[in-house]
């Protein structure tokens, strides 16, 4: 077994040990979390290109999956799905729109779009504005399973989680992935050697908030709520630093990135507006000091083997 | 009372009136980015946040040391210039070099930190400020009534905006700064000090977002979040004007205020969205925007 297995083995255990020994809703944010910054990382650190208006698709894929689980009554996996390509479908439009643009412009315009998705979810009827969708109801997995129980909505999500992580990874290191890379890296080559760079731009686009919407819809039947938190720029803001802070372009950096923001939220959330602070002391001192991340420090300290 | 597509002369023309002075701030903004961007290669995302905090700075001026409106309009931007000053010199300096984004990333982390602090040390339900006793009242133009202080606004932005174009582009010191957005290696090699250019471009910059800041305080309640309220706006701005030219920005950035303006009086669903839609039809036809030039 080589390094790389050995590390997914003990993650593994890890995952499976964990909801007898911490608050299973807590790691089924996390999860959540995870799968939303390893959705915008295959965008930002693999394509190389910066979306400030991820959580449009986060917060559009809760309201639509949290609609059809309560008011519709479907069952999870028909309302996951469901809110899931939602997204697919939003994210085709902005890719469509936003790939047009390069560098700082493609940052502005889909932080721009995402104010307009924010905006309609603020009138739509169906997102109740202020309240947001609430009680939303974890339904029974296909009609068999209740997912009631918290443990047992936890390996539901888990589940889910891998099935994301796993197409992520599988993506990197596809041929697709590997084209994906090249025009990070060069992107006037990526096209001189014939490629159509805006068609790979837009199905990374595509793909990456499709997972966003799944991490979303599932978030919503984990915690039964759906608002317009979830669309906020600030949400947008939150998946940025936790890729950061992860380290953008490695494969675990979201994941360790997103369990630490969210358990400095769980435990900051006594202190309001501090949060809002030292996310920002994080961004600055991550940008400023420590341009890899956590993970990518790791990687860069003690070589290239673990998790690449 | 006389009627315009079915809509009262005095609505219209008051909703014209808002937007004319939300497309003054507009301006505003969208020129200091521009200005910073074209020097610095780097989008302001904290422009919101001092924005807010040029407002902030007024009204705390005021109400602990009772320093009045028209001190705080020379007082405030030279305040949150040298904030400006500071940042460039201690954080932004260290980014030139490295893809751009990273400068997107770190003044937004800034905007968190502004927006935090003023969100604990002062609640985010906003205060109130009084606009100078010599605008109060209206102007009686016959078919509708101006606000005083509106109209001041929509004055004094178009004043500054006209006055910083013709600095850039009309003056020796503009001239410098041009050079040096073109070839900063060249122009220092000239023995212009482009590191000093580079920190006045910023501190001036985001001196005009505290002028606009102060001009915005009798208007709009002084509250910690009325900079993100704005920025994304005018990020939108910017992106249908692009950042090439200093007067494609204020153009658009009125245009735009009054557009939205009339949108509230015809279709007000669509009054917050519908910068965001004139962005995406201008994306379909003219990618780099109206007054852009394409690399």
């Amino acid at each position: 077994m080589n390094k790389t297995t050995t590390l997914y083995v003990v993650l593994m255990i890890a995952a499976i040990a964990a909801p007898f020994t911490i608050y299973p809703v807590f790691l089924m944010t996390c999860l959540c979390f995870a799968l939303f910054a390893s959705a915008f990382n295959l965008l930002v650190g693999f394509t190389g290109l910066l979306s400030f208006g991820h959580a449009m698709f986060f917060g559009l894929a809760a309201y639509v999956c949290g609609h059809a689980a309560k008011v519709w009554g479907w069952t999870p996996e028909f309302a996951i799905l469901f809110g899931t390509l939602s997204t697919t479908v939003v994210g085709y439009l902005v890719g469509w729109l936003s790939v047009r643009r390069q560098g700082i412009y493609f940052a502005m315009v889909t932080l721009a779009l995402s104010q307009m998705v924010y905006f309609f979810c603020v009138q739509a009827p169906f997102t109740y504005a202020e309240d947001g969708i609430q009680s939303i109801p974890r339904g029974k997995f296909l009609g068999v399973i209740d997912l009631a129980n918290d443990t047992v909505m936890y390996f539901f999500v888990l589940a889910i989680f891998i099935g994301g992580f796993w197409l992520i990874h599988r993506i990197i290191h596809s041929p697709f992935g590997q084209v994906l890379k090249s025009i990070r890296e060069n992107e006037p080559r990526a096209i001189s050697l014939g490629y159509d760079v805006d068609k790979y731009k837009l199905v990374a686009f595509v793909l990456s908030a499709s997972l966003a919407g799944l991490a979303g819809a599932v978030k919503s039947l984990a915690l039964g709520i759906a608002t317009l938190t979830d669309v906020s720029w600030q949400m947008s803001g939150e998946v940025v630093l936790m890729t950061l802070l992860g380290g953008m372009g490695t494969i675990l950096g979201p994941l360790v990135g997103a369990s630490a923001i969210i358990g400095m939220q769980n435990y900051l959330s006594g202190f309001g507006s501090w949060v809002t602070i030292i996310m920002g002391v994080t961004f600055v001192v991550c940008v400023l000091l420590f341009r890899r991340g956590i993970v990518g420090e790791i990687e860069h300290r003690f070589g290239k083997s673990a998790a690449k | 009372m006389t009627e315009i597509f079915g809509v009262p002369i005095q609505a219209l023309m008051g909703q014209l009136t808002i937007g004319l002075v939300n497309g003054a701030f507009y301006a505003m903004l969208s020129l200091g980015l521009a200005v910073i961007f074209g020097m610095l290669n780097i989008v302001n995302f904290a422009h919101g946040a001092l924005y807010m905090m040029g407002a902030m700075f007024s009204w705390m001026l005021l109400s602990y040391w009772g320093v009045n409106y028209w001190f705080s309009l020379v007082l405030v931007p030279l305040l949150v210039g040298a904030v400006g000053a500071i940042i460039e010199r201690t954080m932004l300096r260290w980014l030139y070099q490295l893809d751009h984004l990273y400068g997107l990333l770190l003044t937004f982390g800034l905007a968190l930190i502004l927006e935090g602090a003023f969100r604990e040390a002062y609640g985010s339900s906003g205060a109130p400020y009084d606009a100078p006793d010599v605008f109060r009242g209206v102007f009686d133009l016959g078919f509708m009534m101006l606000p005083k202080y509106r109209a001041w606004v929509v004055f004094a932005s178009t004043v500054v905006c006209v006055a910083t174009w013709y600095v850039i582009e009309r003056t020796k010191l503009g001239a410098y700064l041009r050079a040096g957005t073109e070839n900063p290696k060249m122009v220092q090699a000239f023995g212009i000090n482009v590191p000093l250019l580079v920190t006045l471009t910023y501190a001036f910059g985001v001196g005009l977002a505290g002028f606009a800041g102060v001009l915005a305080a009798p208007v709009y309640q002084v509250s910690a979040l009325m900079g993100s309220n704005i920025i994304i706006v005018v990020f939108a701005v910017v992106v249908i004007g692009g950042m090439g030219s200093i007067m494609g920005s204020i153009v658009t950035g009125l245009a735009l205020g009054i557009i939205e303006g009339l949108t509230k009086v015809f279709y007000p669903e669509a009054s917050s969205t519908v910068v965001f839609i004139i962005m995406a039809i201008v994306l379909l036809i003219r990618p780099a925007g109206l007054f852009g030039r394409e690399k």
